[in-house]
């Protein structure tokens, strides 16, 4: 999607690639000790954490990558990034009925905050692609970027200062994903 | 308003062309599979599924340059399935972009690599297909792709299984109705979706709209996909993209969450 848009973009784990960009996507897909692991690994988060709290560069997280923003998960034991002082939940089945399930998965029109830049531009309330089984939970309302239902209204977005992170798919949400990722990319840094 | 996914299922054969069956059987050859999806794409469908029918017939991997370009044509969910049999190829989907593997085979021939896959990439990106077929003397039997028992477990009793190994979700695919425009089956989907707390996909004989809403309401379904429906005109007419617009979307949810208080 991002080639679409005309935006140069690289998949890298070269610290020195990282330390040159003017903004940070952290996708992701899979288990969140097994996400967390591997960037523990990776031997980036030095690099990542300067990056991110010190030059502010802009960094989104997507999917399981919204939620290693947060300290940790009910999925798994490893601690998360905890660049956002939020939890990754389990969904309340008890609060869901018979009818919905967990996995979470499919479109649901999401409110977000009108200030927020990285939803300027929406005439319509935007749907997006959600799949998860876990959502974020912040300790202040004011960490909440956007909202979905699913039996309950949760928090389907999160940000603080430069770090943005969002639990739906951007790049698998046809036009609604695609003016996410264009305002992403045109945010200022620092 | 709770949205329901609609969830085209194109068929892929093993000269990587589209192809729809009836039943499982006859073939028919519809195009370019990248052509149906820049559709589906234009028409911003909620889903697409994709199901390589040859490749684990043909002992062979995923198309993964194929995949690749169906994947960079679309800016929806893709679940693939076919000829998956380890975590290894799953991630080689999943970095072309593939958002959910689908196993049918081999959650028969390799029973652990459903809790293996779910440990690894998460629950919400492995499905389970269950391909399932009236036996003669009443009752349903899982088969595979050549027509073959491939289980002595009942479709329920699998989809507990599957459950049991952190399935995300499970394709309920009657082969019986595969083509044919007779409906969901109704009785085999409530069984399997109130056996199971993870979604229930309706899939085989989708006729129409009013289906889609019963397999929600009565079929106790989260998500409905169809084949035919969307490939062509109609029953007897030729090759025709299509998907219910905007409205009928709308209509369709709110039948349902009037159906659904």
């Amino acid at each position: 999607m991002l080639r679409v848009l005309g935006v140069p973009s690289q998949i890298t784990r070269d610290p020195h690639l990282l330390s040159h960009a003017d903004k940070l996507i952290l996708p992701g897909v899979g288990h969140f000790d097994y996400g967390m692991s591997k960037l523990n690994q990776s031997g980036l988060l030095p690099i990542l954490n300067e990056l991110v709290l010190e030059r502010r560069v802009p960094v989104l997280g997507i999917c399981l990558g919204a939620q290693l923003l947060t300290r940790g998960s009910d999925e798994g034991s490893e601690p998360g990034l905890s660049w956002i002082p939020a939890d990754t939940v389990r969904f309340d089945r008890s609060k869901l009925g018979l009818d919905l399930r967990v996995p979470h998965m499919g479109w649901a029109d999401t409110e977000f905050r009108s200030e927020s830049p990285l939803f300027s531009g929406f005439n319509e309330i935007p749907r997006f692609y959600f799949v998860h089984s876990f959502h974020l939970q912040c300790d202040d309302s004011k960490n909440e970027l956007c909202w979905a239902t699913h039996g309950y209204r949760f928090a389907a977005g999160i940000h603080h200062r430069n770090i943005m992170g969002v639990q739906f798919h951007p790049e698998k949400s046809h036009r609604f994903g695609k003016i996410i990722l264009q305002n992403f990319v045109g945010l200022k840094g620092n | 308003m709770r949205r329901i996914r609609v969830i085209p299922t194109l068929l892929i054969d093993s000269n990587s062309g589209l192809v729809k069956t009836i039943k499982f059987g006859k073939r028919t050859y519809l195009g370019d599979p990248i052509n149906a999806v820049k559709i589906f794409n234009e028409k911003e469908v909620d889903e697409l599924l994709l199901l390589d029918i040859d490749a684990t017939r043909d002992g062979r991997e995923p198309n993964y340059s194929v995949i690749e370009d169906i994947v960079s044509e679309a800016f929806m969910p893709i679940g693939f399935g076919g000829g998956i049999r380890n975590v290894r190829q799953m991630g080689s989907l999943f970095r072309s972009g593939i958002e959910k593997v689908v196993l049918s085979s081999a959650l028969h021939t390799h029973p652990g690599l459903v809790a293996e896959a779910s440990a690894r990439f998460g629950s919400q990106s492995i499905v389970g297909c269950l391909d399932v077929r009236k036996k003669l003397l009443g009752g349903y039997e899982i088969v595979n792709r050549i027509g073959k028992k491939a289980t002595a477990l009942s479709p329920v009793q699998m989809a507990l299984q599957l459950q049991d190994h952190a399935i995300g979700e499970i394709i309920v695919y009657s082969v019986d109705r595969d083509g044919t425009y007779a409906g969901f089956d109704m009785n085999l989907l409530r069984s399997i979706a109130t056996a199971v707390e993870v979604p229930v996909v309706a899939c085989g004989g989708a006729r129409g709209t009013k289906d889609f809403i019963d397999a929600v309401v009565l079929g106790k379904a989260s998500a409905v996909a169809a084949g035919s429906l969307f490939v062509y005109q109609s029953e007897t007419k030729g090759v025709l993209i299509s998907y219910p617009k905007l409205e009928e979307m709308n209509h369709i949810f709110t039948a349902i969450d009037q159906a659904q208080p």
